[in-house]
């Protein structure tokens, strides 16, 4: 019997996400990853005596405009406090972060799952550091007599995000984490670079029979990285407390770490050991007040949200698969609103930017805003395949040497001459030829077998090089052969 | 450790074990006299900031900092960070433009 007949899962998700700052949340070091081992660091973010932090005033921007898209409430008066504990990714031995007076509070983001629409509620966020990076000399921590450590990525503005536990199934979970990172993007509050840990999750999640109005006992299992991850951690975690449930025993809460290789998770500690953070007031900043006009400046710098963008594509006329592609790859949909200024007819643009397009700019691992196309040159070859210039097909190969050279594609079809041929004294002259060559053809046609005409068709369109118009050449054949 | 000014009318006094607690989440490692030396003098200092506690607070809002400020904000601008070898110049060990630290867990 699967654990699904007897228990229902409840999960909550902490997202910690890197702001998409020049420089850290306390100094003027560069945020820029992959730099060598200390050398975005000073006195301030290696936690020296006698230091003095000071806020980053475009932390403070982003965070109001993540709230504010994840329909929060930003605080009037919010402050920062240590949370202490002892670790070598931690030079001050303290993080400095927000306890009780968080920047944002009691928002909510909606989901779309097969099976309803829902909203999750968003119980805070706060802005906080980001600890350095660890390398152990062994396989694992605990196989490591020394570790080495780079202190490049301290101090890096974090906003921790945390939803309420109102997730009821993985494809919930799945659906909230695409959409807060979609939002992320879209506002440009973060790059959500996944790949360098820019978005981390943590995952809480319990299990209790099917009915049941009280929470079960969570287990909490840290820095998650990737939706694939989140994916096979919920199932192996679900799985392993329903396990315990059902012979009898009960869920121990504790905190728990993800083995990517194994796929599985493993007690890290237990609460009886739980850090004892002895949070207090950080006597080196300042509190902040946020009055409603920085909030409503902010406001005004909000873009159209992914959700917003996916009700305007389908009133466009477009499918939900293609609203979904587009909306998913900002920089995709944003090269498809571009487009569209110059070539009006969406349906046939969204069949060549998720279709050719996107085709090309995955074999290459590029997005959209990085390809050496523009929207403009793309609307240009919409219009050229439109009003018959070229053919479909020619219009693909056209695509292609675009993508490659960054040409124009009317230069492009000037230079290798690959207009269509639209004359019927130059068809004729080649469909007469071609009837010439294949009589049985022509007899098969003539005896009412349609298919013929396919075949008959191919042959002109292969004398022309692709380059004769269909349309013309089959009403040509026909005419002839009746 | 729950350290108030009073519960239920007693003041908490801070024992050996609040200390021993707080040492180890300090990673300190502290002899039985300065065990005894600390709790003393923890208790003193508590008893000493008592003092407030004499005072009127009706109507007074908490606050969470002493200094009448707020909003002291910077520009989002690089400068120049320090030099690795600077960087790394206290630290105990160091190997490749890393610290060095004794095994963790």
């Amino acid at each position: 019997m699967a654990w699904q007949d007897r228990y229902e899962m409840v999960c909550g998700v902490e997202t910690h996400v890197e702001l998409a700052t020049k420089t850290k949340i306390f100094c003027g070091c560069s945020t820029e990853f992959g730099g060598e081992q200390n050398t975005h660091v000073c006195p301030v973010c290696l936690g020296m005596p006698g230091v003095l932090p000071v806020l980053n005033r475009e932390v403070v921007n982003l965070a109001i405009k993540a709230g504010l898209a994840l329909n929060c409430e930003i605080a009037e008066f919010s402050k920062f406090d240590r949370k202490n504990y002892y670790y070598p990714d931690l030079p001050k031995n303290y993080q400095t972060s927000q306890y009780d007076l968080p920047i944002c509070t009691k928002g909510w983001v909606t989901i779309e799952t097969e099976e309803r629409v829902k909203k999750i509620g968003i119980t805070r966020a706060h802005m906080e550091e980001d600890a350095g990076k660890l390398v152990h000399s062994g396989e694992t921590i605990m196989s490591s007599d020394e570790s080495y450590v780079d202190y490049n990525r301290t101090g890096v503005p974090l906003l921790e995000i945390v939803s309420e536990p109102d997730m009821r199934s993985v494809p919930e979970v799945l659906a909230y984490l695409e959409q807060l990172v979609q939002i992320l993007q879209y506002t440009e509050v973060s790059d959500c670079r996944m790949e360098q840990g820019s978005v981390r999750f943590d995952i809480n999640v319990s299990l209790r029979r099917l009915g049941a109005d009280g929470f079960g006992i969570r287990t909490e299992t840290k820095n998650l990285n990737s939706f694939s991850s989140v994916r096979r951690c919920l199932e192996y975690e679900t799985e392993r407390q329903a396990q315990v449930l059902n012979g009898g025993g009960q869920v121990i809460q504790e905190t728990r770490t993800w083995d990517e290789g194994k796929g599985i998770t493993l007690a890290l500690r237990t609460k009886e050991e739980a850090h004892d953070y002895r949070y207090f007031p950080e006597p080196d900043l300042v509190p902040l007040v946020i009055g409603r006009d920085w909030v409503e400046r902010i406001r005004t710098t909000l873009p159209e949200l992914p959700a917003e963008r996916r009700l305007r594509y389908l009133e466009l006329g477009l499918s939900e698969y293609d609203a979904g592609v587009l909306v998913a790859a900002k920089p995709l949909a944003d090269f498809f609103d571009r487009a569209l200024i110059r070539f009006d007819q969406a349906k046939v643009l969204v069949n060549w930017v998720t279709g050719d397009f996107l085709r090309l700019l995955n074999a290459n691992q590029q997005s959209a805003a990085e390809s050496r196309l523009s929207p403009e040159q793309f609307a240009e070859l919409m219009g050229l395949i439109d009003q018959g210039v070229i053919s479909g097909k020619i219009g693909k190969n056209v695509l292609e040497e675009m993508y490659l050279t960054g040409k124009d594609p009317s230069l492009i079809v000037k230079e290798k001459n690959l207009a269509q041929i639209s004359d019927e004294g130059t068809l004729l002259r080649i469909v007469d030829e071609v009837l010439a060559a294949h009589p049985q053809s022509v007899e098969d046609f003539r005896a009412g077998k349609e298919k013929a005409i396919g075949f008959l068709v191919g042959r002109v369109m292969k004398a022309t090089k692709g380059q004769g118009n269909p349309g013309l050449v089959n009403r040509l054949l026909r005419e002839k052969m009746t | 450790m729950a350290v108030e000014g009073k519960r239920g009318g007693e003041r908490v006094k801070i024992s050996r074990s609040d200390v021993e607690h707080v040492a180890l989440l300090a990673r300190l490692e502290l002899t039985e006299p300065e065990i005894e030396m600390f709790t003393e003098q923890l208790n003193s200092i508590l008893e000493y900031a008592a003092v407030l506690e004499q005072l009127n607070t009706d109507g007074v809002s908490p606050t969470a900092h002493v200094l009448p400020l707020h909003n002291v904000l910077r520009e989002d601008v690089v400068r120049p960070s320090l030099e690795q070898e600077k960087a790394l110049m206290n630290a105990p060990d160091a190997e490749n433009g890393f610290f060095r630290v004794p095994r963790i867990v």
